[in-house]
């Protein structure tokens, strides 16, 4: 069948199966590779992406359902070498150890902070329930989404 | 996952077409289960008829009733004011399920529809004594569950809306398994003019289940210490890697004991 999305501001149309997900058709078909796949469960949250403005677990939606719709993942924040001020942040705190959950990590809480601009750390905390790490015990992690939170919302 | 076809008609009546055309087709909504589920091959389907284009997804909230429309997502329920305002126990239940980017997607109908023995809005619609709307009847939440993954659901019956009137005081806790913040045991507590009901989630052995010896205390004696002596049964209730049912009978007072505050 065929799709069209605008993903990352890009209008674009494609074949696909109606069985892809839409995580395989954004790193296989598109070649997004930061888009990651950590589970198998709908757990992790490094899948992570924006559609249609809410962050969404891209493994856990088919490519077809997003027929229609505005996409932005992990490679559409930055403003060319300006980076996004979540990923800023995320890199002047160390918020990542090995990486692998960053682009979910940072696609989540941008939502997370746009939708409460004066998010606390507690709402942080439970708010980054859908996305687990394995390095960092996340203290880094939620001290990064308090600082992009500050430069974010003023 | 296998091979299927998708489709996205644009009413209900032409998804309910669309799924007698074949007899292994099944409706989609947020696909918060349904996907995982495709992609595990724990299920299949020759065609998903996604729910999207239908219309129905809605809050209408009056003095005594609140009619959501089947794919309403958790999101826009717990962040609806007109819910917060009058049934505020079923916006942080709603607020409460997994987490923020399953909430933007997962729908009331959807969860009920599936009857997940953890999920949440099972227990709301039962203690609640909500109305489930399809497209061909009015089903009372009484006769809707029909034990674990099980509905009075027909396969081609699609749900539209849910109504729940607007009781006195209501309440929800629960007690969410840390890794799939499902309910491990989940307490929805309701206060009407006729009475208190309790439904519980998470720990019957056949799905979501009214806890009457809580009720029949509570009934007689809305106290706060009423249920500090009671013992739960748990003969019926479920034995899992996660907790035994005696654990979980001990949780499901604890709980209550928490919504306790909540309806005095
Ligand atoms: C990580 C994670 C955590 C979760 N945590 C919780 C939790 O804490 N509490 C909780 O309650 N749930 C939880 N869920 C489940 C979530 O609420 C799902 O949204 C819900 O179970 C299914 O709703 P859906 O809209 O996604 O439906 P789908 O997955 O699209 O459909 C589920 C089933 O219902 C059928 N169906 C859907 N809509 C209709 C309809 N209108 N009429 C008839 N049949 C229909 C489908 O055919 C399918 O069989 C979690 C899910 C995930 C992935
Ligand atoms: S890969 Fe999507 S939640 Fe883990
Ligand atoms: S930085 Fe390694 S999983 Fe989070």
């Amino acid at each position: 069948m065929e799709i069209s999305v605008k993903i990352n501001g890009k209008d674009i149309k494609a074949d696909i199966k109606p069985n892809t997900l839409l995580s395989t058709f954004i790193r296989e078909h598109l070649n997004l590779t930061g888009t990651h796949i950590g589970c198998d469960t709908s757990q992790c949250g490094a899948c992570a992406i924006h559609l249609n403005g809410d962050a969404v677990k891209s493994c856990a939606i088919l490519a077809a359902q997003a027929d229609g719709s505005e996409i932005t993942t992990i490679e559409g924040i930055a403003s060319g070498d300006k980076l996004h001020p979540m990923q800023q942040a995320f890199h002047e705190n160390h918020g990542l150890q090995c990486g692998y959950c960053t682009p979910g990590m940072v696609m989540s809480s941008i939502k997370l902070v746009e939708n409460n601009p004066n998010i606390s750390e507690d709402e942080i905390r439970k708010g980054l329930e859908g996305n687990i790490c394995r390095c960092t015990g996340y203290h880094n992690i939620v001290k990064s989404i308090k600082q992009a939170a500050s430069v974010m919302g003023g | 996952m296998y091979d299927l076809q998708y489709s996205k008609p644009s009413s209900v009546n032409d998804a309910v077409a669309e799924i007698k055309k074949s007899s292994d087709a099944k409706f989609l909504a947020g696909g918060m289960t349904m996907i995982p589920t495709l992609k595990a091959r724990l299920s299949s389907a020759d065609m998903l008829v996604d729910l999207k284009g239908s219309n129905l997804s809605y809050i209408s909230v009056s003095s005594s009733e609140i009619s959501i429309g089947s794919m309403t997502r958790h999101c826009d329920v717990a962040s609806s004011s007109d819910i917060k305002g009058s049934l505020p126990a079923l916006a942080k239940l709603a607020g409460g399920i997994g987490d923020h980017m399953v909430r933007s997607c997962g729908t009331i109908g959807g969860s009920l529809a599936n009857n997940d023995p953890a999920a949440c809005y099972p227990s709301a619609v039962l203690a609640l004594g909500a109305t489930v709307v399809t497209n061909e009847r009015s089903l009372k939440a009484d006769d809707f569950f029909e034990g674990m993954f099980e509905t009075a659901l027909n396969e081609d019956e699609v749900i539209t809306e849910v109504k729940f009137s607007i009781p006195e005081k209501a309440t929800y806790i629960k007690f969410p398994n840390p890794a799939s913040r499902y309910a491990m045991v989940g307490v929805f507590m309701v206060k009407k003019s006729d009475g208190i009901s309790v439904a519980v989630t998470g720990a019957g052995e056949n799905g979501v289940f009214r806890c009457e010896e809580i009720e029949n205390v509570l009934n007689l004696n809305l106290a706060l210490d009423a249920l500090n002596n009671i013992q739960i049964s748990h003969d019926d209730l479920t034995s899992d890697m996660h907790a035994s049912a005696a654990y979980r009978a001990n949780l499901i007072r604890e709980m209550a004991k928490q919504g306790l505050k909540d309806l005095i």
